[in-house]
């Protein structure tokens, strides 16, 4: 049965939201966080594995110390306090996508603990979420489930599992409670969980591609009364793994909360799948405190020291941060304060940087992604960075405009070829037959086609209204399929008439 | 008896770099050995004839070759060895005495397994154990019982029953073994061995098939004082793959074992490890010695570990949690035996649960419910945690001991070997088995168990324990050097000169 939900702008009106994130962040050191085995994602199944990976009888883990590094530059990145001492620990639970059937965690010591960051909304509104820990743990094994109709372990014939995901390094960030976020609340959602993007990826400690699970989000959502103080039941939406589905799933809970509670009833505590397609969630696991996963030191492990000198070394080496960096990137690309804003909201910076680091000018760089490409993105409906084009395929596009070779609305054609992965600009170009015709050869026969069939337009030229010459330079490019280089048409008329322009 | 295999493996390494004998002689001695008793002692759970062989030839041809590979070969090359078949090896099967086990072959070795194969000594097999090395006696291993050499209704001590036995039994001159609460000193003591457990991260546990974590330690079982210390300097050392593995050097204690004395070194007799449930035999062995070593020039002072009467009660809640974790990833999932249910869906728990039912014996289920149990939201304070609290009391009792003593003494077990059945269906009485040899894993300190003499009441071997500060496990070889030449002193040879005969020469006459 679909759950009822009640409207945003209703529940607004009764409830005001609480929010909690725990954001996992897949690091890209080269090796496992407790292996030697490579950290690299898709390969074969269950290539990059050892016996470690595996849990083979025997084995022991050995902390990745890149892995640390990572951990603590994410740490010192949310203005956290860095642990001067802190320990693994062990998570009992048995299910197959776990070699030892327990992870190996952080539990009561994390690494890092007590941050904050600023997280800055559309219009510029700035909320402080705080961050209570960002602790280390190994990522868990990858399940396919096959036969059943759902993709889901239930009605499954069997499953298959890929280990190569097994022991991948994990930072998990949890903020404690935000409030007072009200009707910006999914808003928020997505800016935070963009802002860890960035932060991790600014650091270079991660890939941060959410489609490929580097940052995979759980987001807890409760309502309270309006004015209340005491929080109500949450529920925690798992792996929501896109920043629009982040804002829709906190959007949809929201919402959906605000149905049970207003009817009177009690939200109960469990986890939620999100379902994309529907922009809805599903009941999963309950979750209560009797939940026991035996939580216990790691006694494989030794403590980890983080001594200050090696933290402060770290913190020596971190990035400049985001915020200054789009105030250095706004001044360096001579964009207007909305021109950038909108830059920014439409989340092509990044993608903005990379285009004019490829070769692209910061006018025609913006041009592409702001003109052409966050069009497309709204229409598919997915964030502009997924859309698979590449800085490189843009400067590429550009330059085939720039030499000519393309005007604007074939070179929009051969983006919707790069975006349908039908190979770069040249070769879509070249398969979809899209040629500017600027040779006068083929373009004087059709401007004499052209002349023949309107005369008087011919004549309205010749006696000087230039103005009409459209007229003709439309029958040419009609005739062309839009093919033609339409500057060297007009300048083909006329010097045909012999007018001059 | 053929004089291969009662040989020390000093002995044998002499023999070996003069070319008196050959490896390969030697090797194939003990493989007759094996052939000819082990069908009553059951130490071994696999005999590796072949690869044994072909190791001993390559030490063979190498030392024939002479030159810088002859030189370069370690002073133990070619002397044979058995391993705990805990341990895991490529090209054996690794059982761990557990049915979950049964078929499986590791894919790699462990650390210790990599020393031995580069010092190019030909293993012989893989030795009987209690499941998971999880027992006093043998008598939990899957696969039947190890016997003990010196009375067969008897138990050899346990977990590492099959290497001392192998031992003791002349199978075998040297075998590795794994001590969690006592499981190499144990057998030890009742089979008229040496075994030594070293200090915690001596000797890297990379291979050894976790019981816990925390107290497991791979160590050396041998004939002699000297060949144990050769043993553990062989296989001890740093090892990257083991994070809690030390970066001490333990490259002194052969010179240690050759250099024995106990002039002015202090000897403290541990005052709660002894009186009440110590066989009287035992004790009367323990004084022997104790004495011995005053008339060499010993100061023997007695010291008081008062928590030391926790320390069973705190094994038997830390000890299991971890077991409850570490067998965890035996599921049929990977590896190992699967078992599918014989009726109902076949859902992966139920796999798991079918699987984990058939695959581990009484005393593996009894520790993983126990430790499941401690470490339960709600208890975990009250067991795991006031366990751990009562380590830490154990390891200060240990630290104001040695400011008192350089040494500890006491007698290893309680009891001499007990008859086989006896104590199998009460588990409280086996554990005490282990309450002398328990505080020294809670701590970390190294333990050694050398003969001590037979009792009187039963001509059964008796242990005495030596145990050192950590990382000072050359004060063990240097002070039981000591010990072991003046009772052999006394008794004219070493103790198992007195076993009894095993084997065909039985029927032969020898004797």
């Amino acid at each position: 049965m679909a759950d009822q939900i009640l409207s945003f702008d209703e529940a607004m009106e009764q409830f005001d939201p609480v929010l909690g994130f725990e954001v996992h962040v897949e690091l890209n050191t080269k090796t496992k966080m407790f292996s030697s085995a490579p950290n690299a994602f898709g390969d074969d199944p269950n290539t990059n594995v050892n016996e470690v990976d595996l849990g083979m009888p025997g084995v022991l883990p050995v902390v990745n110390k890149a892995a640390v590094e990572s951990s603590i530059k994410i740490g010192l990145a949310l203005n956290c306090e860095i642990a001067e001492s802190c320990r693994f620990a062990r998570k009992n639970y048995f299910y197959p996508d776990t070699p030892k059937n327990f992870q190996t965690s952080q539990y009561d010591e994390p690494i890092a603990h007590d941050g904050w960051i600023d997280i800055e909304l559309e219009d510029g509104e700035v909320f402080r979420v705080e961050i209570e820990r960002a602790h280390m743990e190994e990522d868990a094994g990858k399940l396919t489930h096959m036969g059943g109709a759902t993709g889901r372990i239930q009605g499954a014939d069997y499953s298959l599992v890929d280990y190569n995901r097994a022991g991948v390094p994990l930072v998990e960030i949890v903020t404690k409670p935000i409030v007072g976020a009200g009707r910006r609340a999914p808003e928020l959602a997505r800016a935070y969980v963009s802002a860890i993007r960035e932060i991790v990826k600014n650091l270079g400690v991660s890939d941060a591609r959410m489609e490929r699970g580097n940052v995979r989000c759980d987001a807890n959502v409760s309502l309270m009364p309006k004015g209340a103080d005491k929080f109500g039941i949450r529920s925690e939406t798992k792996n929501v793994n896109s920043l629009r589905s982040v804002e829709h799933a906190v959007r949809f809970e929201i919402q959906r909360h605000a149905a049970v509670l207003a009817a009177g009833e009690k939200v109960t505590q469990e986890t939620r799948h999100w379902h994309e397609d529907t922009r809805t969630t599903t009941a999963g696991r309950p979750k209560s405190d009797a939940d026991d996963y035996r939580y216990f030191p790691e006694p494989d492990l030794v403590p980890l020291v983080a001594t200050r000198e090696w933290v402060e070394s770290l913190r020596a080496q971190l990035p400049e941060p985001p915020a200054e960096r789009r105030k250095r990137l706004k001044t360096a690309w001579g964009y207007s304060d909305p021109e950038f804003r909108d830059v920014v909201n439409a989340g092509v910076m990044d993608a903005i940087e990379e285009t004019i680091a490829a070769g692209a000018t910061p006018a025609a760089a913006r041009k592409w992604w702001m003109g052409e490409i966050v069009g497309r993105a709204k229409v598919a409906d997915v964030d502009p960075a997924d859309l698979g084009v590449s800085p490189e395929a843009i400067v590429e596009l550009n330059g085939l405009v720039e030499g000519g070779k393309l005007n604007n609305k074939m070179a929009g054609q051969v983006l919707d070829g790069v975006i349908a992965g039908e190979g770069t600009p040249t070769q879509v170009m070249e398969s979809r037959g899209l040629v500017l015709v600027s040779d006068d050869g083929p373009l004087l026969e059709a401007i004499d086609a052209a002349l023949a069939a309107q005369p008087d337009v011919a004549d309205k030229i010749r006696g000087g209204k230039v103005q009409a010459v459209g007229a003709i330079v439309g029958g040419v490019m009609k005739a062309t399929r839009g093919q033609a280089d339409a500057g060297r048409v007009r300048e083909l008329i006329l010097e045909k008439l012999g007018v001059n322009a | 008896m053929n004089e291969l295999i009662t040989s020390t493996a000093t002995q044998l390494a002499e023999k070996l770099s003069t070319k008196e004998v050959s490896s390969e002689e030697v090797t194939q001695a003990h493989l007759d050995r094996i052939a000819e008793v082990d069908e009553e002692v059951h130490a071994f759970l696999h005999v590796n004839t072949e690869e044994a062989l072909a190791v001993a030839r390559e030490v063979d041809s190498l030392r024939a070759a002479g030159g810088d590979d002859a030189a370069a070969l370690h002073p133990l090359a070619g002397v044979p060895i058995a391993i705990k078949d805990l341990i895991v090896t490529v090209g054996q099967p690794t059982t761990a005495g557990s049915r979950i086990l049964e078929g499986w072959k590791s894919p790699y070795d462990a650390t210790v397994i990599r020393k031995i194969r580069a010092a190019k000594l030909p293993m012989l097999g893989k030795t009987n154990l209690d499941e998971f090395a999880m027992g006093s006696s043998t008598e939990h291993s899957a696969f039947g019982p190890t016997r003990n050499p010196w009375d067969l209704d008897r138990i050899p001590g346990g977990s590492g029953g099959g290497s001392a036995a192998a031992v003791a039994a002349f199978e075998a001159p040297l075998a590795l073994g794994t001590d969690t609460g006592g499981s190499i000193r144990q057998p030890g003591a009742v089979t008229g061995t040496v075994g030594v457990k070293p200090t915690y991260g001596a000797v890297s546990r990379y291979g050894a098939i976790a019981m816990a974590s925390s107290l497991d330690q791979i160590g050396p079982v041998s004939r002699s004082i000297l060949d144990a210390a050769l043993l553990q300097e062989l296989i001890g050392g740093h090892d990257p793959f083991d994070s809690t593995s030390l970066t001490d050097s333990f490259d002194n204690l052969a010179e240690a074992a050759r250099n024995g004395s106990v002039d002015g070194v202090r000897i403290g007799i541990v005052k709660e490890l002894g009186g009440e449930g110590f066989q009287a035999g035992v004790e009367a062995r323990f004084r022997d010695a104790v004495e011995l070593l005053r008339g060499a020039g010993a100061e023997i002072v007695e010291v008081s570990c008062p928590n030391f009467k926790y320390a069973l009660g705190a094994y038997y809640l830390i000890m299991p949690s971890e077991v409850s974790s570490n067998l965890a990833k035996f599921d049929g999932v990977r590896y190992g035996l699967r078992v599918l249910p014989k009726d109902g869906p076949l859902t992966i728990e139920r796999v798991m649960g079918a699987t984990r039912a058939a695959g581990f014996g009484d005393e593996a289920k009894r520790r993983i419910i126990l430790g499941t149990y401690a470490l339960s939201a709600g208890y975990y304070d009250a067991y795991y945690g006031s366990a751990q609290k009562v380590r830490t009391l154990i390891q200060r009792d240990f630290d104001a001991a040695f400011e008192k003593a350089d040494i500890l003494i006491s007698p290893t077990a309680p009891t001499t070997a007990f008859p086989l059945g006896e104590k199998l269906d009460d588990p409280l009485a086996m554990y005490l088995n282990d309450v002398a040899t328990i505080p020294a894993n809670l701590a970390g300190v190294p333990g050694l168990s050398l003969p001590g003499g037979l009792a009187d009441e039963d001509g059964l071997p008796v242990g005495v324990q030596l145990l050192a500060p950590a990382r000072e496990d050359a004060r063990l070889y240097k002070v039981g050097a000591v010990l072991e030449s003046l009772l052999e002193a006394q008794w004219g040879g070493p103790l198992l000169a007195k076993a009894p005969v095993l084997g065909t020469e039985k029927t032969g006459g020898v004797k």
